[in-house]
């Protein structure tokens, strides 16, 4: 590389020169005991009050899974194995089975998961399975209090995740997400859309 | 052959192709559904339509003014295809949309996905969107096409390439096309299931998700699987197979495609019958049951209980038994017999007779049983189920139910001179035996029991416990046809290269590796050098000596030149 371009390309930073006054670090000294007295003697509690008090989650949070229900409450998943695939950690394990068709209540449907586990403890909570479901069957809640005595424990299996899906579905925090309908940025007509010259008379954006 | 120009691409190209076989020899790939190379054309899909054109004498080109379906086309000299115009890029994009009118979003559900023609074609010549506002026509699914098919109705695309496969190479006619218009459906007439032998064809000639086979279903998605590239073992046409495998377990096999060997196709006997190699009675350690030195399965020595022992029984149970081999043919040559079953290898087999035959030429080397069931069966049927002509066979099951009578019998030639059947030999014929099995199913007949009688050594390398196992001296667990590397010769004299998909269970080895230990050879079992060595000393066998066998194998001298090849 020419000397020039490295001159341009690297920004050396240098120490700043300490007057006589901050080489003594009295001053800083003084202004970090300011603050902390300043804290000390206000009352105001600096402290998360956990567990008394709950932190407020954000939505986009990521936490426990729980598998989805439809809305005649047989479980959402239709075992295709995407979410396996997907996973990265290796942490779930589907085996697929046909639907019960000679059961009425099952008659809509083709193959479903007869067991559906996630190991809590190898996942690494990344939402890949979440993002890979077509049938927004596999969400990551905001539950983030997860505690185990055991390992065994700690492996969902398809009833406890449905069960994580009942108490949190109505908990305001966590409700049904779909992208459904909605075609990604890769899909042909997003391309179109980004590559087509603006509408005449109006900016990119209307 | 003539020259055809492929999208500016020359290529010579035999007088006989199609603009497909053409286009495919010039790298270029012609989307089709309903043509197969094996099956009679329809141009019905209307997939391969492209831009064909002549050479005038004078080198102008004169293109053809509408676009004609590749697979019906012939070509002649000077012919010029396009596949890249914006025409043909239309007309496949309108073709698709329509294919996929009625075609439901199913693919999450669908046994296809992954190795879809539709998801396939869509993805590199289709839309993304469909156009249809109304809704999409649903059907019935067909659970009763056959005991080992299904049909997705919907899923269809009308391609009837099944309709013609059990027309033209089964010879059986069951599947139909009912109805009219956009409510055509493939259907069976009533209580007349598709249940011929090579029904399970139809699942992979479908190239959508419409005939799903029930045996598979749902039970592996087909991106998770690995494919290996073996022989099927069930009879002696030795048909090339993918084996399908995943974590060390065979979901299903499936037919490579091999001119030389059986075409394109193969029989439900072997598609479905290779459940034996996870049968929980397999013999899974070695074991020595009787004499001084016992060794349990887990390497215990006696007196400790297995489940106490961690060790590896396979060292001590291959040098008693190497030790035991030579004392009984130190006592008494002639008295020792060793049986090849036509299930082995011809590399297994060699090593096992140059190791015999090298501690004593006076031993005995003799052909195990070699199952035969009924009369070869031939296709396609006529209509009252009769064989057809000689000269129009077009697939067949042989009644010999084994991979390589002839490479074993190309081995003991070579080493004793004659092929002697142990069923033929007298009762307690002689003093000790090695045992060779490997069968799918039992194999010990009277005959055969009587022969070896209750000798002073018995020594059996099996799958599946058996009478001889059961008084054996020492069992070798030994593997099946998906977990060994080797060589089968076929009726026709074709050797054909099997590779190993899986590892034997628990502490069962392939046969190659106990015969590589037994006869104290150094490094593993290598099929392509060995099979190297036994070109160069079997004569019989020297076609085999370049090693590398390919995919579609080689063909043994003798049968080659009894071919004119």
């Amino acid at each position: 590389m020419s000397e020039t371009k490295k001159k341009k390309s690297v920004k050396w930073g240098e120490e700043p020169k300490l007057s006589v006054l901050d080489a003594l670090y009295l001053p800083a000294i003084v202004s970090g005991l300011t603050t902390a007295m300043r804290h000390a003697v206000s009352g105001k509690p600096m402290t998360r009050q956990y567990p008394e008090v709950e932190p407020e989650i954000p939505p986009n949070y990521r936490g426990v899974h729980r598998l989805n229900r439809d809305e005649e409450g047989r479980v959402k998943c239709v075992a295709c194995y995407m979410c396996q695939t997907a996973c990265p950690a290796n942490c779930i394990e589907i085996i697929a089975a046909p639907a019960p068709k000679d059961d009425p209540h099952w008659k809509d449907r083709d193959k479903y998961p007869a067991t559906f586990t996630i190991d809590e403890l190898r996942c690494i909570y990344c939402g890949m399975c979440e993002e890979a479901c077509p049938v927004d069957a596999i969400e990551l809640t905001s539950v983030y209090d997860l505690t185990g005595m055991t390992r065994e424990e700690m492996i969902f299996d398809k009833e406890k995740l449905l069960s994580v899906f009942d108490q949190t579905v109505d908990s305001g925090n966590d409700p049904v997400r779909t992208n459904r309908g909605i075609l990604g940025p890769a899909s042909e007509a997003s391309q179109k859309a980004k590559d087509a010259p603006p509408p005449p008379g109006r900016g990119r954006r209307g | 052959m003539v020259k055809v120009k492929v999208n500016d691409i020359e290529i010579d190209a035999d007088s006989k192709d199609n603009c497909i076989l053409a286009a495919r020899k010039a790298g270029v790939e012609i989307p089709h559904y309903c043509w197969h190379e094996c099956l009679s054309v329809v141009a019905s899909c209307r997939m391969c339509l492209v831009e064909v054109g002549e050479t005038k004498p004078d080198g102008t080109v004169a293109m053809g003014p509408k676009l004609v379906p590749g697979c019906q086309t012939p070509i002649k000299e000077g012919t010029v295809i396009r596949t890249d115009s914006a025409k043909v890029k239309t007309s496949q994009q309108m073709t698709l949309e329509l294919l996929l009118l009625n075609h439901p979003l199913d693919c999450s559900i669908c046994d296809q996905a992954g190795e879809c023609y539709l998801q396939d074609y869509t993805y590199k010549y289709g839309k993304a969107q469909s156009r249809l506002d109304e809704p999409k026509l649903q059907r019935m699914d067909k659970y009763h096409i056959g005991d080992q098919i299904a049909l997705f109705t919907d899923r269809c695309v009308m391609c009837t390439r099944c309709v013609r496969f059990t027309r033209e190479i089964s010879g059986t006619a069951e599947l139909q096309v009912v109805s009219r218009g956009s409510h055509e459906e493939i259907d069976v007439f009533p209580d007349e299931p598709c249940n011929n032998k090579l029904a399970g064809n139809v699942v992979d000639l479908c190239p959508v998700g419409a005939l799903c086979s029930k045996d598979f279903l749902y039970k592996k998605r087909v991106w998770w699987l690995k494919h290996g590239e073996s022989v099927c073992t069930g009879c002696s046409t030795g048909c090339s197979i993918h084996v399908d495998q995943n974590e060390n377990k065979v979901y299903r096999v499936r037919p490579r495609e091999n001119p030389e060997a059986q075409g394109h196709f193969m029989c439900d006997d072997g598609r479905f019958g290779f459940k034996y190699i996870h049968d929980e009675r397999r013999l899974k350690y070695p074991k020595v049951l009787k004499g001084p030195e016992k060794v349990s399965a887990k390497g215990a020595k006696e007196g400790i209980p297995d489940d106490l022992s961690f060790g590896d029984a396979w060292p001590s149970v291959m040098s008693e038994t190497r030790k035991r081999i030579q004392n009984a043919i130190h006592n008494d040559p002639s008295g020792f017999v060793a049986v090849f079953s036509p299930f082995m290898t011809v590399e297994e087999a060699y090593l096992l007779a140059s190791t015999i035959k090298g501690f004593d030429a006076r031993t005995r080397l003799v052909l195990g049983p070699v199952p035969v069931v009924g009369q070869d069966d031939l296709y396609p049927k006529g209509p009252k189920g009769e064989s057809p002509a000689a000269g129009k066979v077009k697939f067949t099951i042989r009644a010999e139910k084994c991979p390589n009578r002839l490479g074993v019998e190309a081995v003991l030639k070579h080493f004793e001179g004659s092929v002697v059947r142990v069923e033929s030999m007298p009762a307690s014929a002689a003093s000790a035996w090695y045992v060779v099995g490997g069968y799918g199913s039992g194999w010990v007949t009277e005959a055969v029991d009587r022969a070896i009688g209750t000798p002073s050594l018995l020594i059996v390398q099996d799958m599946f416990p058996s009478p001889l196992s059961e008084r054996a001296d020492i069992v070798l667990a030994s593997g099946s046809f998906a977990e060994r590397d080797g060589t089968y010769v076929n009726h026709a004299g074709l050797a054909q290269a099997a590779h190993a998909a899986i590892r034997p269970p628990e502490e069962a080895r392939a046969d190659g590796r106990i015969l590589m230990e037994l006869a104290g050879r150094t490094g593993l079992f290598n099929a392509m050098s060995l099979r190297k060595e036994i070109g160069a000393k079997v004569g019989e066998l020297s076609a085999i000596g370049i090693g590398d066998l390919g995919e579609h194998g080689v063909r043994l001298t003798k049968f080659a030149l009894a071919a004119g090849r």
